[in-house]
């Protein structure tokens, strides 16, 4: 069923490895950055919306 | 009806007549540009006629688009556009009124410069005549969807920049099918088509471009 | 299908934040399930292309992407639509959720599209149509992105973006029609980028690797737009409960 005869062949893609695997690997770089850069972004918000609330709570007390 | 939109194009022609250095200012700015492209490529005719047609729709795209901010930016600041807002004359007439105004100033004196400037590309007399009339023809469309970009961007940091990042796409098909129509007349096909589809484009933008306009000022107005 | 009461209860950010927060594992789940059988497919299984190699198989990355980037920037169209029609919040946060994945799959088509033209044509890039058409709609993602950055009310941030989105969905058969009479004047040759026949296995690697895709961006996107959510709806009690809960 599968098509190489080995995993060296199926590095070297007939040649093009460096385009097929410069394409999936951005690709996967991609996924797996822009999840990450999300994750990044609402921990951020997080903090600073509880600072926000910390802030503005003091300020009512006083 | 046509009242409204009347005495708007006759209200900002007064105006724009009052500050004349916009308009010949953003005038050279068309001209610096297109002799700008022969500097950069070299004097040789034969390429400078194939790049010709481009190069002068281009440079008119990025001429529009410095006079573009102008269009509601003046009014805003002195409160008429709010005033204008809430009367009782649809909005969209008002910025139908403010489109033409603006093609007016802007598009028609590129139309009846382009040719002088096509001179210097080498054109052919047919050539020139397509032009001015693939420019006259686009232009009011240009104006038309600029004016969408203008409502949106009405007041914002960055304001000119933002604008042509929003409005230039849009204006693709405009040079394509404007400068598709002086190539075509030049390799002998016959640049009809293209005039009909531009003319159905002007149309289509005046028609419809001054109702999103007129969306997009009562958001930012709000 | 439920009764229309229950969905219009979903277009309350409120309801909406936990319900994203559940789905989010099943599109994860799913996405990684067709990628794996669908890369199982488009790389192990699938046989050689017989005009242009192995390098084909980019395919299976381009052409979902390419999908994907259209029609993401389809559903932001409709989500603007709504937002303006009904005046719903969540419709613009939605679309702001939606436009950076979108984004950046318009830029992997073209990244993916100039690595296999370059093989195949010898040029990182060819004026073809369909890349071209693609570069323009990258073009109106950060002009979306610009937009709505640069206003600082959120409310006129989501109706003016929403505005642009329909204006930009208008145009987009415009843009493509002009773009695709533009390049058959100028080129002789049509370049074919996809296949006029292609292996049916081919066919079914390219399908399973479209849904990854799309499985993979409505669960970023429900991510992203929880952010968003919290952010916007920072002063009402339920977020406050949220924050103060102590959850991350």
């Amino acid at each position: 069923m599968i098509h190489w005869n080995s995993f060296s062949d199926f590095l070297a893609m007939g040649g093009y490895g460096l385009y097929v695997w410069g394409s999936f690997g951005v690709t996967a770089l991609i996924m797996v950055i822009e999840p990450i850069a999300v994750a990044r972004q609402r921990k951020t918000t997080i903090a600073r919306l509880k600072r926000q609330l910390r802030a503005e709570s003091r300020s009512t007390e006083a | 009806m046509s009242n409204i939109v009347f005495s708007v194009i006759a209200r900002d022609l007064k105006l724009a007549m009052r500050r004349q250095a916009d308009i010949v200012s953003a005038l050279f700015f068309f001209i610096i540009v297109v002799s700008l492209f022969p500097l950069g490529i070299g004097p040789e005719l034969d390429l400078l006629r194939q790049l010709a047609p481009g190069v002068l729709w281009v440079a008119a795209l990025l001429a529009t688009m410095l006079s573009l901010p102008r269009l509601f930016a003046d009014d805003h600041r002195d409160g008429t556009l709010e005033q204008l807002a809430l009367s009782p004359h649809p909005l969209g007439l008002v910025v139908t009124g403010k489109v033409i105004a603006h093609w007016l100033v802007s598009g028609l004196p590129l139309a009846l410069i382009a040719p002088v400037l096509g001179i210097q590309f080498d054109l052919s007399g047919e050539a020139l005549l397509v032009l001015t009339g693939a420019i006259l023809l686009g232009t009011p469309a240009l104006s038309g969807i600029g004016a969408i970009g203008a409502a949106l961007t009405l007041g914002l940091r960055g304001g000119g920049v933002l604008l042509s990042l929003l409005v230039l796409p849009l204006y693709i098909p405009v040079l394509i099918f404007g400068a598709g129509a002086v190539d075509a007349t030049v390799s002998g096909l016959g640049g009809e088509g293209h005039l009909s589809l531009l003319a159905a484009m002007t149309i289509a933008a005046i028609g419809f471009a001054p109702w999103a306009s007129a969306a997009a000022l009562k958001i930012a107005l709000e | 299908m439920n009764d229309r009461f229950n969905l219009y209860r979903f277009s309350s950010p409120a309801t909406f934040y936990p319900l994203a927060g559940k789905m989010i594992p099943w599109f994860i789940a799913a996405g990684t399930l067709l990628g794996l059988v669908g890369l199982y497919i488009g790389m192990l299984v699938a046989p050689t292309d017989f005009q242009q190699g192995e390098g084909y198989r980019i395919i299976f990355i381009h052409v979902p992407t390419s999908w994907m980037s259209m029609f993401i920037y389809l559903v932001m169209a409709f989500w603007a639509a709504i937002g303006l029609a009904f005046n719903t919040r969540l419709s613009g946060m939605m679309a702001q959720a939606l436009a950076p994945t979108g984004a950046l799959m318009a830029f992997l088509s073209l990244w993916t599209g100039a690595l296999w033209g370059k093989p195949m044509w010898g040029t990182w890039w060819v004026w073809d149509a369909r890349l071209t058409s693609e570069l323009i709609l990258l073009f109106l993602y950060i002009g979306y992105m610009a937009l709505v950055a640069a206003i600082d009310d959120a409310r006129r941030a989501d109706k003016a973006g929403g505005i642009l989105l329909l204006v930009g969905v208008v145009n987009i058969p415009i843009i493509y029609f002009s773009v695709k009479w533009w390049n058959t004047l100028h080129q002789g040759s049509s370049v074919n980028l996809t296949k006029s026949s292609m292996a049916e296995i081919m066919l079914w690697g390219m399908l399973l690797m479209a849904l990854a895709f799309w499985m993979y961006s409505i669960a970023v996107a429900l991510a992203r737009v929880r952010t968003i959510i919290l952010e916007r709806e920072c002063h009402t009690d339920w977020v406050r409960a949220e924050l103060t809960g102590g959850k991350s």
